[in-house]
Parts: C-alpha cells; sequence; structure tokens
C-alpha cells in the first residue's frame, strides 16, 4: 500500500470502520445493468482562515468538511449523489440513487484496483500545524507593519491568511484506486491609500501546495504587503483610460489570465464533445497567431494549479493546447474523453465531494519567445501596458472574453508613460489570438492565487504568460476619443 | 408537515446544545446557526437526461466570544463529537484573535420577537421522471422555436428545500423553513459562422409560481436568435438603457458601495455621503422583508436583529446606510437589520415598459449582458464588457457585442433618466429597466 493510500485510508475510512471490503460492495452496487463507469470520491478537508484589519487579527475561523460523492455514468447520463456521513448504509443509499439513472438492475464486475505509484508534486504535509497559532499571528502583524510603513498614505491594511489540508480517495470500476494528500496555502493583502479627497485601492498575495513556511521564505508576505502598496500608489496617479481599439501590451505573469479565458475555458472537453464552443471542431486549425504555444500543465512541483492525481484518480499532465498557432488538443476528464474516443488529460476536478467532476484547467501558460520585453513595448507608437488585473470571463459559444486590468499604462511613442484608471479589455478569443504579434523572453507564472470557477464550483488555478503584444484589442475606459495617446 | 416541524425542534435543540457548550468552555456569548437541506438538480440535453444529482447539505456555524475576542469554526458533520470538536476550535480561534471595542452580538433589544409566517415553504413533491419531463418539454420548446437554434447546453430543474436556525447566548433561538425552485434554459443558434447562446430562467419559493416551462424555454430561444449577426459600434458617449435584468446588478453596486464593511474601511465611493443626493429626485430605495413567499423575505436577519421595512433612498437623498452591528459599532451608528444582506429590495418604478424606455431614450445602447468585474467600489469607476442592441428612432436597429461601457457610479446614478415598469421578480433585488443619461461606449 502506498503511503498515500495509507494516509487517505487511516484519515477517511478508519474513523468509521470502513474497509476495503465495504468500497467494493459500494462498487458492487454500481456495476452493471447499463453502467458504463462509476466512482466513489471521499474527502476530508480543512481550512482555517485568519484575518487582520485595522491593525488587529479581528477574525480567525476553522471548517471540517467530509463525506463521499458517488457518481454511475450511463452513456451521456450521469447519476449523483453524496453524504457527509462516512458510514456504510447512508454511503450505499447514495449508490442506489446514483445509479438509479438505468432501471435494470445486473451483474457487472468491477476491475481489480490497480495502484500505481503517483508521482508526488508536493510533500503530503498538514500546512494547518506548520507554523503555530501564535507564529500565523505575528506573520499577520509583520505583513500589516510592512504596508503600513511604505508610505503614510496608507489608510488601510487587510491581510489574510488561508490553509487547507485536503485528502481524497477516489475508487471507480475501471480498476482506478487514486489517493491524494493537497496542501494548500494563500496570503493576500489589500489596501486602500489616501491622497486628499482621493482614495485608491491596491492588493497583491501569493501561494503554493506548500506549509506556511512557503510565505515566509524570500521575505514572501512582506513582498506582497509592498507590491499592495505599490499598485495603490500608481493608482493614485492614474488618469481616465482611453476608450477604444489600440494595440495592447500585457506585462509577464499574471496576465496569462488572457490565456485563461481567451483559450482555455474554450478548450475544455464538455463544450467541445457539445459542440457549443468557439473552438469546436477546429483540431488541427490556426487558432492563433504562430509566435503563440499554449499549454495546460499540471505537473509543476508545488504550484497552487497542479495535481500529482486528478480528482479522478489520473496523473496530471502538460498538455499542448496550441502549439506555433495550430490547435492540438482539449483538456479532458474521464466522462467526455470516453464519449469523445480519446484519453484522460488528467483534468478532471471538482469542488469537493458534493460536486460532480468537469474537465478544468490546471496551469495554464504560454511558452517564451524571442523578444526581449522592452522591444516590445518600444514598436508601440501608441497603446494600453497593462500589466496587473482582476478577475476575467468568457462566453465560450461566441468567444467573447473580457478581462479587467487593475494597473496599465499608456505608451507614448514606445515609452511607458502615465498610469491609467483600470478598464476592462474585451476581444473575442480565436480572433484576438491571431492578433499577437510579439512574444517575449520573460515567462513568468502567477504569484499563486487563481481560483477559477465553472457552474458554480471553484477550484485553484495557475496562468502565466511572457510579456506579449496583441495588435488590435479593445480598452473600455472613459476617457473618450480625446485621451487616446 | 410534521416531519418538517419535528426536524425544526431536533435543530433547534442541536442550536441549544451549541450553545450551552460554547458556555461550558468558557465563553462569554456565542452565537450558532445550523441548517439543512435537500434537492434535486438534473439537466436535459437534446432530449436526453444528462445529469441528475441529489443533494443533500447540512451545516453548523458557530462564532464564541471571551469578552471582545472572537473564534469562529464550522462544519459538515453534525455529530455530538463533531458539535464538541467545532466549538472548541472557535474557542481555540479567540485566544489568538485581539481584543476588539466593536465586537459582540447585537444588543439584546434588538431580537426579533414577532414570528411571522412568511409562507417560504413549498416543498416540490415530484419524482425524478416527472421533473426530467418537465425539462425535456422547456429545451424541446426552445429547440423547436426557431430553425437557427442548432445545439442546446439543456434545460435544467433545481428544487431545494430545507431549514435554518440561529440563536444565540441572549436567549433568542429562531428557524424557518424554505424552498426554492428554478427552471432554466439555455440553447446555441448559428447564422454564418458564428455562434451565439442566450438562456432564460424562472425562479420562485412555490413551483406553482414558475413560468411555464414552454415560456421558458421560448424565451431562451427567442433571446439566442436576437443575437446573431451581432456587430461591433464605433466608439463614441450615447445614452445607455441597462435592461431589468442587468440593472439589478447596478442596483446591487450601489448596495455593495453603502454596506457597512465598504464604508468603514474607507473603500467606498459613497462615504460621507448620507443624507446627500445620489439619485433624482424621483427615486426611492425601499426594503420589504415581509412579504409572502418573497425570495429575499426573512423576520430577522443573521444576528437575530429583527428585520424592518425602511427606505435606503428616500426622493434620491441617501438616507440609511446597510449596517450590521459590528459596521454599526464602528461609525458609531445602529445597525441596520441587514447582517447577512437585504431583505427584498425594491426601487420606484415608473409607467414605461421597455419599450416605452426605448422610445424615450430615441438613440442609444439597450444593454442585454455585461461581462466582467470591473466595478471599483472604492472609486466608482465602472467599466464592463456589454452586448446588447443599438437603437435608433425609438426602434432596435440590430444586435451589438464585443464592446464595453464605462462612467463612474456617481455620476452614472445621478444622470438616472428612468426607470421602467418592467419589473424583475426572480431575484430578490428588484428593479426595472434602468436608462442612464449617457456612458462612454468602446468598440471598433
Amino acid at each position: 500500500m502506498s503511503d498515500l493510500i495509507q494516509i487517505a485510508h487511516e484519515t477517511l475510512l478508519t474513523p468509521t470502520g470502513l474497509g476495503e471490503s465495504d468500497l467494493d460492495r459500494m462498487l458492487g452496487e454500481l456495476v452493471g445493468g447499463g453502467i458504463d463507469a462509476a466512482d466513489i470520491y471521499f474527502q476530508s478537508s480543512r481550512l482555517e482562515s485568519w484575518m487582520l484589519e485595522d491593525g488587529i487579527i479581528k477574525e480567525g475561523s476553522h471548517s471540517i468538511e467530509q463525506g463521499a460523492g458517488i457518481r454511475a455514468i450511463s452513456g451521456e447520463k450521469t447519476g449523483f449523489a453524496y453524504s457527509d456521513e462516512l458510514h456504510l448504509a447512508p454511503l450505499i443509499d447514495a449508490a442506489r440513487a446514483a445509479r438509479a439513472i438505468t432501471r435494470s438492475g445486473g451483474d457487472g464486475t468491477v476491475k481489480v484496483a490497480r495502484l500505481t505509484p503517483v508521482r508526488q508534486l508536493y510533500q503530503p504535509i498538514n500546512p494547518l500545524i506548520s507554523l503555530t497559532e501564535a507564529e500565523k499571528v505575528e506573520l499577520l502583524r509583520r505583513v500589516d507593519a510592512e504596508a503600513r510603513k511604505q508610505d503614510s498614505r496608507v489608510k488601510q491594511v487587510i491581510v489574510s491568511l488561508v490553509g487547507a489540508h485536503d485528502v481524497m480517495m477516489v475508487a471507480a470500476t475501471d480498476g482506478t484506486l487514486s489517493a491524494d494528500v493537497r496542501p494548500l496555502v494563500r496570503l493576500n493583502v489589500h489596501v486602500i491609500v489616501e491622497q486628499g479627497e482621493r482614495r485608491e485601492q491596491g492588493s497583491s498575495g501569493g501561494g503554493a501546495r506548500d506549509s506556511f513556511q512557503f510565505l515566509l521564505d524570500e521575505e514572501r508576505a512582506l513582498g506582497f504587503a509592498r507590491e499592495a502598496v505599490r499598485q495603490a500608489l500608481v493608482n493614485l496617479e492614474a488618469v481616465d483610460a482611453p476608450a477604444g481599439t489600440m494595440p495592447v501590451v500585457l506585462g509577464p505573469g499574471w496576465p496569462g489570465v488572457l490565456l485563461h479565458e481567451a483559450v482555455g475555458h474554450g478548450l475544455e472537453g464538455d463544450f467541445n464533445r457539445k459542440g457549443t464552443s468557439a473552438f469546436s471542431g477546429r483540431i488541427g486549425e490556426k487558432v492563433a497567431s504562430s509566435c503563440c504555444t499554449v499549454v495546460d500543465d499540471g505537473t509543476l512541483p508545488g504550484r497552487r494549479g497542479s495535481l500529482s492525481v486528478d480528482d479522478e484518480g489520473t496523473e496530471s499532465q502538460n498538455t499542448v493546447l496550441i502549439e506555433d498557432g495550430v490547435l492540438k488538443g482539449y483538456l479532458q476528464d474521464k466522462h467526455n474523453a470516453r464519449l469523445m474516443g480519446v484519453e484522460s488529460t488528467g483534468n478532471g476536478r471538482r469542488e469537493s465531494y458534493a460536486h460532480l467532476p468537469l474537465p478544468r484547467m490546471t496551469n495554464t501558460y504560454m511558452l517564451p519567445g524571442s523578444y526581449d520585453p522592452q522591444e516590445i513595448i518600444a514598436s508601440v507608437d501608441k497603446g494600453l501596458y497593462a500589466v496587473n488585473f482582476g478577475g476575467g470571463q468568457v462566453d465560450i459559444t461566441s468567444g467573447r472574453f473580457v478581462f479587467s486590468a487593475s494597473e496599465a499604462y499608456l505608451i507614448e511613442n514606445g515609452k511607458v508613460t502615465t498610469p491609467v484608471k483600470g478598464a476592462t479589455l474585451i476581444g473575442n478569443g480565436p480572433e484576438a489570438m491571431l492578433q499577437i504579434s510579439m512574444v517575449g523572453n520573460d515567462l513568468a507564472l502567477d504569484q499563486g492565487v487563481g481560483v477559477c470557477g465553472k457552474e458554480g464550483q471553484s477550484v485553484p488555478v495557475g496562468v502565466g504568460q511572457p510579456t506579449l503584444r496583441i495588435d488590435e484589442l479593445t480598452v473600455g475606459g472613459t476617457g473618450g476619443l480625446s485621451n487616446l495617446p | 408537515m410534521n416531519d418538517i416541524k419535528e426536524r425544526q425542534a431536533r435543530l433547534q435543540q442541536l442550536v441549544a446544545d451549541i450553545l450551552q457548550e460554547a458556555k461550558a468552555q468558557g465563553a462569554s456569548a456565542a452565537e450558532a446557526g445550523v441548517s439543512s437541506d435537500a434537492g434535486l438538480s438534473l439537466n436535459v440535453r437534446m432530449g436526453e437526461p444528462e445529469t441528475i444529482e441529489h443533494t443533500r447539505d447540512s451545516g453548523l456555524g458557530v462564532t464564541v466570544y471571551f469578552g471582545q475576542r472572537k473564534g469562529s469554526a464550522n462544519t459538515s458533520d453534525l455529530s455530538p463529537e463533531a458539535v464538541r470538536e467545532t466549538v472548541r476550535a472557535a474557542c481555540n480561534f479567540a485566544r489568538y484573535t485581539s481584543e476588539d471595542d466593536c465586537s459582540g452580538l447585537a444588543d439584546a433589544d434588538l431580537m426579533a420577537t414577532d414570528q411571522p409566517d412568511l409562507d417560504l415553504y413549498h416543498p416540490w413533491e415530484q419524482s425524478v421522471d416527472e421533473a426530467i419531463e418537465l425539462a425535456q418539454t422547456c429545451e424541446a420548446a426552445a429547440r423547436d422555436q426557431d430553425s437557427r437554434i442548432v445545439n442546446s447546453e439543456g434545460a435544467s430543474i433545481d428544487s431545494h428545500a430545507g431549514l435554518h436556525v440561529y440563536g444565540n447566548s441572549h436567549g433568542f433561538i429562531s428557524s424557518y423553513p424554505s424552498s426554492r425552485h428554478s427552471m432554466s434554459c439555455a440553447v446555441a443558434g448559428q447564422d454564418g459562422d458564428s455562434m451565439q447562446r442566450d438562456y432564460w430562467y424562472s425562479q420562485s419559493r412555490r413551483h406553482e409560481d414558475l413560468e411555464t416551462p414552454e415560456a421558458v424555454g421560448r424565451m431562451a430561444a427567442e433571446r439566442t436568435v436576437a443575437r446573431l449577426g451581432a456587430r461591433r459600434i464605433a466608439t463614441g458617449e450615447a445614452p445607455v438603457l441597462f435592461q431589468a435584468d442587468v440593472a439589478v446588478g447596478l442596483l446591487r453596486s450601489f448596495l455593495g458601495a453603502i454596506r457597512g464593511s465598504a464604508l468603514y474601511r474607507k473603500a467606498s465611493f459613497l462615504l460621507d455621503h448620507l443624507d446627500q443626493r445620489v439619485f433624482p429626485e424621483f427615486v426611492r430605495i425601499h426594503e420589504m422583508p415581509y412579504l409572502p413567499r418573497g425570495l429575499g423575505s426573512a423576520a430577522f436577519d443573521s444576528e437575530g436583529v429583527a428585520t424592518r421595512e425602511q427606505d435606503f433612498v428616500s426622493d434620491g437623498i441617501l438616507c440609511s446606510y446597510l449596517l450590521d452591528s459590528y459596521a454599526a459599532r464602528k461609525m458609531g451608528m445602529q445597525t441596520t437589520g441587514n447582517a447577512g444582506g437585504v431583505h427584498n429590495l425594491r426601487t420606484t418604478c415608473g409607467s414605461l415598459d421597455r419599450q416605452g424606455l426605448l422610445k424615450s431614450m430615441g438613440r442609444g445602447l439597450l444593454v442585454t449582458e455585461l461581462m466582467g468585474q470591473g466595478v471599483n467600489t472604492v472609486t466608482g469607476d465602472y467599466s464592463r464588457g456589454a452586448a446588447g442592441f443599438w437603437v435608433e428612432d425609438g426602434e432596435i436597429q440590430y444586435p451589438v457585442e464585443e464592446i464595453t461601457i464605462a462612467g463612474n457610479m456617481k455620476e452614472m446614478m445621478l444622470g438616472l433618466q428612468d426607470i421602467g415598469c418592467d419589473v424583475e421578480t426572480r431575484t430578490s433585488v428588484q428593479t426595472g429597466s434602468w436608462l442612464i443619461d449617457r456612458m462612454m461606449i468602446a468598440g471598433q
């Protein structure tokens, strides 16, 4: 038995006296009679969060969620039920409810579980105990002090610290038996600055699948405080953003949210199986300019979006989505892969045991090109340089996407000049990707704060990209044509 | 009904036990909430059931106070051992949080004393097969509506019913059962190379109050087909009519700016605007917590404070902030019974429906969809992706997409020309279409 399976057994099954034979019995309830596949997902998740505001530790809270979700699939039909009690009787009830999608009963066989060694991308630790409570409180206070000492115009600092310890195990009728222990930590800093009548905000943060020590190493947490203040002070000087179509240069790292919205969602297997994505049926076609290669990589050690195995027990992969501008592949979970006649790419993810798995992204980024970032900025006569963003959104079917800049500047005669207020950028995925004319050599990944929402389910993700130039994108400021550079 | 009474009594006892446990562990005050909910969510696509989910959720949350320090914990496990462990976790956190002058329960004399029956509990006794049939009817109505509907994301039925109990160490303990049902449909249409999708839904406390499946399906199809052939428009300023369902979003952004937590953090563009004009004189925004079957109805807020009918805006003047007891103490004011949010909010509405407002606007942009999160509550800066229709001489000319609209919330609110009588009733925050005098549109 592998270490992970053993930890999962002890956390999920042993406390209520469940054993191997009970797993077999539950899976036995689920096979045959028109059921093509079924799985049981056990989870125990402990979450802790702390919040500092007005210089005091205002809130601390702890949360325990545990249960099991049972899924039965017949053709395109999925039946699903879950229980927050890890006892045999309610789990058997849930199994019967899930399999009620087919009328016929019958015998089937469960494949003998095959345990494959899992390549571990993070340590199976409990990050909640990696610092004492007093040390966590001290960390929040130091971050607060660091932000306040940057500038007297800092009027409010909110610091939040979140840690999660997630243990999962999945058993399926195809013989899968897999487990994972997933640590996740995150620290966010939000500041309000004031100058005369004007107030602006700035925020920063980061995290990883690691212990809280990650935030202390290299003074990362203090760096987030300095960065939040820097952004807020830049915004104090910002003028109205221009409105209209213009060349846009996106900075490295977090602006990769462009790829998440413009490309990633549209390549998820479910939309493409159903034919409702703007990318449906376009494998092998040119969907981006030839300087673009985009991957979804769940295998980066310790990253927020990474997974040793996905929530269906499939090892995560580095999947090429677009290579030199040509669409190569989709992101698949088992269900959509089976219906499309391909293999899962290890992208079957779920928010919790109480949610169905869906094809989801992990860490989505663009590979670096050859340009010096300065060269890219210098190539623009009049345009926008956007380096930080809030969230984004996409309409899969039409391909339209938006994302909102939280730090941006004008580019005038090849130079970065005045900061402008946050503006929303809007485009059409395939069209915008074809407009990318220069890709920098400065690939960076985000700091580890991304959350992706789909069908009401949130999962942690990562994004990244090098500096890149889009020849034409619509910038939604209030400045009007007169403020156009 | 007896079953629900029995469960209600059981969960109330659980809350009493949690409060007792907190006291036993040394807390000077405590509050706890427990909820339990069961339901069915299913989706039918291309005529066939696609997912059938049986949901059953329960959870408890407890906050303990040791003087002015607090700690919280929650769990999905309602067993006695889990309750003890959860209270212990909350108490442990309270050892490390700071003394905070403003923390604590809401004042005892503000607790709700009336328990009016708001008629919120109407479970839907339907079999899975019946629900599938309804969804099939709904989706078929959409797919049969127009030959340009070429694909479907399906039709869904969601039905949930449950109980919520809240209690605190003032001796307040109360609960109410409620239900919520919805039916929705989303389809894709094609015209040449371009695909568009849109959806429609209906939601209510009682399934009899839902729109018919045919009506929901037809509306989803009509909205999708209307978007086909959408184009961009030139950059420039124009009046903008926010259709009622998206006007609700503007109203929510306003509420976000008068919320206590935004104000005491100085993170609102409406800081220090109490008793000042924020809308034109014709605007009243009021809260009605006691509407029978209302989607936001409640006799007490999430601190047990009695809710009340009240105005936030009267004759265009901001007459009240939206406060819970913590923010109120921070600001030297009194809670407005809005811990957890508002309970049925309505605005004034005028005499014109959407058609009438289009005539009134003459030339401009009708917005039917907004995308992205570009609303900055600190500054009021507003910039969002939009789709809708270009309007000339009061008539819709053609669908528009891939544009943004931008302005500042403060100016947009003061520039509100009219509110339609076409009130959006599927949400707890309700208003008609909003006509704003001018905004910046970024397009080609």
